[in-house]
């Protein structure tokens, strides 16, 4: 009996395989996601649309599948057997371990990853110039670099900077290595609070008090989701909090020169419609954020005890007014 | 419907659980043990397996070391229990919480990627199956081997003072059984068990991660739970085919959770499905009614 129904079973999937066929003209796309979240959704979101603006309209010429795993790892996986099994002309991964799922499951389907901080750590892409495989797509890294150049353009003096990071995400260890380098380089030096979840952020970040001259926030998820408790730490103590996302300069952080992942998710877009136009994966150099904007509140900055000059007040593209 | 690829990828993460079914079973069924270590074994398992594979371990080793350091941990929540005399359940908190740390510690990043490494399934893709049946494969031999090997353990004398220490510890002190020695033993190969699994998990997924624990024990449960109605455990063979059947449905209402369009249903509200199943289970008079015994409070 058991048997039977097994073997029914067997058949009839082997049957909807087959049968599964595209219209002619019909483009699929598959998109998968670890989990829902702000950030990741707008990614998901600009895709959609930058898809839709270069001429690919769900329901006339594109079927467009998303699935989010609700951050579980064996529903991730089973995600991206389904996507690998209905064949679609391009899968896109949202976030990295989405990304390497699917790296494991899709030998020969073009896959874009985006949201990804170091997809050569992830073993996605052999190099960031020539991926050499069917994975390419947009990283989310940081752009350090313009960020220490922020930050010591309204505070020349900063030596010590505190952060606020969560070890146990990938993509926020990896910019936390970073930043210490970078920062070493410069002959500064990276005081780190750890919090493993969003409750224990107000601790790390009471622990940097008398240890920093400003703290810096990376767009790690655990502390974000909890951002105001290190602005107020930043307030009373005042210390300035800048931060890597615009977003946070509006909930109270002094500045931000950063990208939002909505352009995020129309690069991945374009990257995609790239795919489908014929481009081959193997020699599409992995992406970062070209669009950076810098956010600035100066009564924040009042509130944190420094006074933002007028010059930088004028380079800003959004000067937000009140937040807190 | 299903495709292909979608079907044997369900076999695959069901065999895998199967493995956690069978730790899952050893725990909460023979020992009567409530035991939320697997959540922390289950990452330990593949980070100590990530972590040896990158040192260039064979990777058959690397793996049974990854059961080893799963047994330890389950050792660990035992020996809070027995000699600490903390409560059950807490004691697995415990260790679960700790090993976060522990397993963050071990892998040193948050993430290990073991995608062109080579792991146990490597050697198998030359073998001119399809890319999608050999982990399929190759873990069923795994699960059918370690269900041979429990079965086997259990209808030993050891095995058999494990079961009786879990029915009736009072009794089974009373004939001479170390009841603690037997609690130990039990949660350490429970662990062992998830261990296993959680190290060839990240070895067909491509990647440790230490947020790969999340939810273990809940599909692990409802696994057992699921295989128990459809296949009735009257002795310990039929209760570890039960385990491993559970799992592959489990594995199988998702997939087609994730294919029926039509339903409206989708991955999102799985967890949802998840919760009303294994409640439904534990409830429903009639579908086993020790359940009923086990999993709501005792009545006197």
């Amino acid at each position: 009996m058991a048997k039977k129904t097994l073997r029914t079973l067997i058949g009839a999937s082997l049957l909807a395989a087959a049968s599964f066929v595209q219209a002619e003209d019909t483009r699929v796309v598959a998109i998968t996601q670890i989990v829902e979240h702000p950030a990741l959704d707008a990614v998901h979101e600009g895709v959609k649309d930058e898809l839709a603006e270069r001429g690919y309209v769900v329901g006339e010429n594109l079927r467009l599948m998303h699935e989010s795993a609700q951050g579980n790892s064996a529903i991730a996986s089973q995600i991206a057997r389904k996507f690998v099994g209905e064949s679609p002309d391009v899968i896109v991964a949202i976030a990295t371990p989405s990304a390497q799922t699917v790296a494991a499951a899709a030998r020969n389907i073009p896959v874009v990853f985006s949201a990804v901080t170091d997809p050569l750590a992830a073993k996605l892409v052999k190099s960031w110039e020539a991926p050499g495989a069917n994975i390419t797509g947009v990283s989310d890294m940081l752009p350090i670099e313009q960020h220490i150049d922020m930050l010591q353009r309204i505070m020349p003096d900063a030596k010590r900077i505190g952060t606020v990071y969560n070890p146990g995400e990938a993509n926020a260890a990896a910019l936390i290595k970073l930043l210490e380098e970078r920062l070493a380089a410069r002959d500064m030096q990276l005081v780190k609070g750890a919090a493993t979840k969003t409750s224990e952020v107000l601790g790390a970040a009471r622990s940097l008090v008398g240890k920093v001259d400003a703290i810096y926030l990376t767009t790690d998820n655990t502390v974000i989701s909890a951002a105001e408790a290190v602005i107020s730490v930043g307030e009373r103590s005042k210390i300035p909090v800048f931060a890597a996302d615009t977003a946070t300069v509006e909930r109270g952080a002094v500045a931000a020169l950063g990208f939002n992942y909505y352009n995020h998710g129309r690069q991945t877009g374009a990257m995609v419609v790239r795919v489908l136009e014929g481009a081959s994966t193997a020699d599409m150099p992995v992406e970062t954020m070209e669009e950076l904007d810098l956010f600035v509140n100066p009564e924040a900055g009042e509130r944190m005890g420094i006074t933002l000059s007028e010059d930088l007040i004028q380079d800003a593209k959004e000067i937000v007014k009140s937040g807190k | 419907m299903l495709s292909e690829i979608a079907f044997y990828g369900a076999l695959e993460t069901g065999l895998i659980y199967g493995l956690v079914a069978f730790g899952i079973y050893l725990s909460f069924r023979v020992l009567d043990f409530p035991d939320l270590t697997v959540d922390g074994s289950f990452p330990l398992g593949a980070a100590v397996a990530a972590v040896l594979i990158l040192q260039g371990w064979n990777p058959w080793l690397a793996t049974g070391c990854a059961a080893l350091a799963g047994m330890a941990a389950g050792a660990v929540t035992a020996i809070l229990n027995v000699k600490l005399n903390i409560l059950n359940l807490l004691a697995s908190i415990l260790t679960m919480i700790a090993l976060y740390s522990i397993n963050l510690r071990i892998m040193g990043v948050p993430n290990i990627a073991l995608l062109s490494e080579e792991t146990v399934l490597t050697p198998w893709y030359d073998m001119g199956m399809e890319f999608h049946q050999v982990p399929v494969l190759l873990f069923l031999i795994v699960v059918v081997v370690s269900l041979i090997l429990l079965w086997r353990f259990m209808k030993s004398e050891t095995g058999l003072a494990m079961r009786a220490t879990g029915a009736n510890a009072r009794m089974a002190r009373a004939q001479g059984i170390a009841t603690g020695g037997m609690v130990i033993l039990g949660v350490a190969l429970s662990n062992g068990l998830v261990g296993l699994a959680g190290a060839l998990f990240a070895q067909s997924q491509g990647a440790a991660d230490v947020t790969m624990g999340v939810g273990v024990i809940v599909i692990g449960l409802a696994s057992l739970i699921g295989g128990e109605a459809v296949l009735t455990p009257s002795t310990v063979l039929r209760a570890l085919i039960a385990c491993v059947i559970g799992a592959i449905m489990y594995r199988l209402a998702i997939a087609f959770a994730l294919n029926a369009d039509a339903l409206g249903l989708r991955a999102q509200d799985l967890n949802l499905i998840t919760a009303v199943l294994v409640t439904l289970a534990i409830v429903l008079p009639g579908v086993r009614t020790n359940l009923t015994n086990r999993f709501t409070r005792n009545k006197a």
